[in-house]
């Protein structure tokens, strides 16, 4: 027993409708009770869907139970093949219908339906909504595919480099973060690369269009999350190569240009592909203040990789901390996280997320919807970059994250939530003229800063501990601008209760500054 | 245990109905900890269940109250399952955590959900155990929101039926009034304004803002509801001797003027009194109504099941607003409590019990009503197929009961119908 407030992910029951509901032609019938429906709203609320997910739940009630599931079970088959006609019926059960097992999918089976079933586990006990996505988008491909697999062994034959080359984009669900731009931005930068995009998958696919998969010449791996486990098939089954760049921020974009050209043999400069203003706008004098700025990353395995790498390579953030929730990337973000130097934190609990951001101090998270909410909190800057997201993370401009683009938008959404560089500058050059009142937040914010500004400042209660703060000293607090003050408040009385220090002076407070500065 | 769920048809209402069965879509009992919680601010309401659980109480509350929450999920794993782990050493442990990190705490739900249900954790028992290790410092006691024994607003009726046996007993001699259900602060403010004009003394609303918060029944209490969805407690306490006034619900002018005057009348306040009291706030919610009457009259307006607030909204709607009834669907119909609505609806109006999803919906897309009032994973599927929705959350979250409420309530289903006639963009039908 798990003592849950809030959870990062679903279960993964979730995870197959988000599978569904990315499809065209399928349709999932999900042993359930009635508030399981609440599903469908994740959907035509959040990422404002005109239609209900292909779903058709049993919703049994307790009076059904030892006598009717089965039954609730075989009727809803038959409706939803003859009201919907999908070109594949896929059967789950939910968490309570796991445990009355009346295992619908060997019911599906035996039901003589006039359409192909796709039986899931979803093993609701052990595994969350990203496993269980992961799972669907396999058992389905494997479920089209298999007989078309070739036998183990044989050589899989050499592109015809008359044709021209092609690849799957794997992995983008509905649900996903960005999922729909990321998409278009990389179907751009391959077709100026003279490659074909021959299925994107599960995102607006169809059975039939899963089927034609190993036409392509390779896969692009681009959500791991979802499509690791079937691209890994695929590579075994009929050794098609696998693309595994995520092409997220300007050198992974780079990268995976790189990549594409050594899978398909290509002969590709990748300065002619595309670029992105991120570059020049990081070299730019007005970012020199985001130097150094200490980002803690926290999101899904992909996202919070690509993440630190571009704070810190593209950006020039210093990556302070660094995790994820998904415990299945558990082992990619550890190795990421060493070579920053750093330990990875690996949890879905949100409350540890918290404590770890309360310590570090950030200057920025890069988080979740979650993240979000602990950084309002606690006042800290914050851009969200991965799922678990809210309706305002599916907005109605163009918005990518991969590719130039995205490294374009990354700028724009990371710098946009911290004061502006001159701005900033301005507030330190005349933070001591009557004029520039310092309680103001950033100018671009309006109430957000103010709640940044209220938990931030030096006027909060001092130190909970013995330490206390000498009248000159607490003047000269005052002094610094608002955004640091409260970070400027906390290493010094952490400073001077290392010290054995009682009452803080004006030495004190420089002293910790010149502590805290390497 | 399908008591809830199953509840006979009324006879009082002269017009068609019937009962479907089939796929449903509406929320589990566990959703009302949302509004639950923010009502009495010193419980807190640990659901004992899966992910889904979690995952479903956070969605339907869209992160909206992102504060460290006063509700959370035991969620149960496999060692919990397979018998590994005693669950109820487990719960011992989640609880124990719980009521250090949260010191302000007076009350305890441990609250069964489907999962829990099904594999038998009595939580009761649970809960008597935890109470004796736990006494002098929280009260704790369970109750079902699971789906597969209550819909949506239902949870709340089971968590004020769990504490009606803890209710003191009233001396002999004594009379009280006890408005039953959830209504939000301002509301209670207002309501009590009006009692004390009406000289009506002694009034406990049920639940109230504090846990402790519990009213004496007896002999001499009269029960009202303020709620439809607590048939199940006003049941409990008639049988602990509260004598129960039939009335309509709170909502508009009319209804709040019928239920204070059938309070009034059993309370044998006297006639001038009670129109002296209610003309003001009466003339002022007409008032309020009227503007956005305007904009309602002769609209066709359609109910799909979900909160158990559709038979009077119907109500309202028809008799003050000007609305054609299409359908009221309602996830189940108790009778009891609807006894003051019944006669006030249009006599040729079908209420359709339960639900069957897809079928209802193609009544929908067939009759084209300028309105449907259905759950929040529909409505935007609805309106893309060019039919204007009011999602019915919104009806229990908000303040809605009350003279004063009354404009407000017009007007959550009227902004639908003014933004299509405002927008420039696109196209609804």
């Amino acid at each position: 027993m798990e003592l849950t407030l809030w959870t990062y992910e679903g279960p993964p029951h979730v995870g197959a409708i988000r599978i569904a509901a990315s499809m065209r032609d399928v349709h999932l019938m999900l042993h359930s009770p009635q508030g399981d429906t609440y599903a469908d709203l994740l959907f035509t609320m959040i990422e404002r869907d005109g239609q209900r997910p292909p779903v058709t739940y049993t919703t049994f009630q307790a009076r059904d139970l030892g006598s009717s599931t089965a039954e609730m079970v075989i009727k809803s088959l038959r409706e939803s093949a003859e009201r919907f006609k999908p070109q594949v019926l896929m059967v789950a059960d939910s968490c309570t219908a796991e445990l009355i097992q009346d295992q619908p999918g060997a019911l599906a089976l035996g039901a003589d339906l006039p359409v192909p079933v796709i039986p899931l586990e979803m093993a609701a006990y052990t595994r969350k909504e990203n496993w269980g996505a992961s799972e669907t988008f396999y058992q389905l491909v494997r479920g089209l595919l298999s007989r078309q697999a070739p036998a183990p062994g044989s050589e899989r034959p050499k592109r015809d480099p008359e044709i021209k080359p092609s690849v799957n984009l794997l992995g983008p669900t509905k649900l996903g973060f960005r999922c729909r731009d990321d998409v278009v931005e990389i179907e751009r930068l391959l077709a100026s690369m003279g490659v074909d995009v021959n299925v994107v998958a599960p995102l607006g696919a169809s059975p039939r269009d899963l089927q034609s998969i190993p036409a392509a010449d390779a896969n692009v791996n681009l959500c791991p999350e979802v499509s690791d486990l079937t691209c890994s098939w695929l590579a075994r089954t009929f050794g098609m190569p696998t693309i595994q760049t995520i092409p997220m921020g300007w050198g992974a974009t780079r990268d995976f240009i790189a990549e594409v050209a050594q899978v398909l043999d290509l002969n590709i400069d990748a300065n002619a592909v595309g670029d992105s203003r991120l570059p020049w706008y990081s070299r730019s004098i007005d970012s020199t203040y985001l130097t150094g700025k200490r980002v803690f990353v926290f999101a899904d395995g992909s996202h919070a990789i690509a993440a630190a790498r571009v704070a810190r390579d593209e950006m020039g953030f210093n990556v302070v901390g660094l995790g994820t929730y998904s415990r299945e990337r558990a082992r990619d973000v550890r190795a990421a996280a060493k070579e920053y130097g750093l330990e990875a934190l690996i949890t879905d609990n949100y409350l540890e997320v918290e404590a770890k951001v309360q310590e570090l101090q950030p200057e920025m998270v890069l988080g979740t919807q979650m993240e979000r909410h602990i950084a309002k909190r606690l006042g800290i800057p914050c851009a969200v970059i991965s799922t678990p997201a809210h309706v305002q993370d599916y907005p109605a401009r163009y918005s990518p994250q991969m590719g130039f683009e995205g490294a374009n938008v990354l700028f724009d959404t990371w710098v946009h939530p911290l004061i502006m560089g001159l701005e900033e500058h301005l507030l330190h050059m005349f933070r001591d003229d009557f004029e520039f009142n310092d309680s103001v937040g950033p100018s671009h914010l309006g109430s957000e800063g103010e709640g940044a500004r209220s938990l931030s400042d030096g006027d909060e209660p001092m130190s909970e501990g013995n330490v206390i703060w000498a009248f000159e000293a607490e003047k000269e607090l005052k002094k610094i601008p608002f955004f640091v003050r409260g970070k400027a408040r906390r290493n010094t009385e952490r400073f001077a209760e290392e010290q054995g220090i009682l009452t803080i002076q004006v030495d004190t407070l420089y002293d910790a500054k010149a502590h805290f500065s390497n | 245990m399908s008591s809830v769920i199953a509840s006979t048809v009324a006879e009082h209402h002269p017009g068609p109905q019937t009962q479907e069965r089939g796929q449903r879509a509406v929320f589990c009992g566990l959703t009302s900890i949302i509004w639950l919680h923010r009502r009495i601010q010193d419980a807190f309401f640990l659901v004992v269940g899966s992910r889904t659980c979690a995952h479903l109480i956070q969605s339907a509350a869209g992160v909206m109250i992102f504060a460290e929450p006063r509700f959370a999920t035991a969620i149960l794993g496999e060692r919990d399952l397979a018998g590994m782990a005693d669950c109820h050493e487990e719960l011992d442990r989640v609880v124990s955590e719980l009521i250090t990190r949260r010191s302000g705490i007076n009350r305890l739900f441990l609250v069964g959900s489907c999962p829990s249900e099904v594999i038998k954790l009595d939580l009761e028992t649970a809960a008597a155990k935890l109470q004796a290790k736990h006494e002098n410092k929280v009260r704790i006691s369970a109750f079902s929101g699971s789906g597969i024994e209550t819909t949506f607003t239902q949870g709340e009726d089971q968590c004020l039926k769990s504490t009606a046996a803890e209710l003191p007993a009233l001396p002999s001699g004594e009379a009280n009034l006890v408005v039953l259900g959830t209504v939000s602060d301002i509301v209670e403010d207002q309501f009590r304004r009006i009692f004390d004009d009406l000289g009506i003394s002694n009034v406990h609303f049920y639940p109230g803002r504090k846990a402790d918060d519990l009213p004496a029944v007896g002999k001499g209490t009269r029960l009202v509801a303020a709620q439809p969805f607590v048939g199940e407690t006003v049941r409990a306490l008639i049988e602990r001797g509260a004598d129960i006034i039939t009335a309509p619900f709170p909502l508009g002018a009319e209804g709040s003027k019928s239920w204070f005057e059938a309070i009034s009348k059993a309370y044998g306040v006297d006639d001038a009194r009670v129109q002296q009291t209610l003309e003001l706030p009466y003339q002022r919610a007409k008032r309020a109504i009227e503007t956005q009457a305007a904009k309602l009259k002769g609209k066709r307006i359609h109910f799909l099941p979900d909160s158990q607030l559709e038979i009077p909204m119907a109500r309202f709607l028809s008799e003050e607003c000007g609305l054609t009834i299409n359908e009221i669907g309602t996830p189940f119909h108790d009778q009891l409590v609807m006894r003051g609505e019944l006669a006030r609806l249009p006599p040729d109006v079908c209420i359709v019990e339960g639900q069957d999803l897809d079928p209802a919906l193609n009544r929908v897309r067939e009759a084209r009503p300028d309105l449907t009032v259905c759950g929040m994973g529909i409505a935007n599927a609805l309106e893309s197929e060019g039919l204007r929705t009011k999602w019915s959350i919104e009806l229990v979250f908000s303040p809605v009961q009350g003279f004063d409420q009354a404009g407000d309530l017009a007007s959550l289903f009227a902004k639908p119908l003014i933004r299509e006639s405002i927008l420039e963009v696109g196209s609804w039908s």
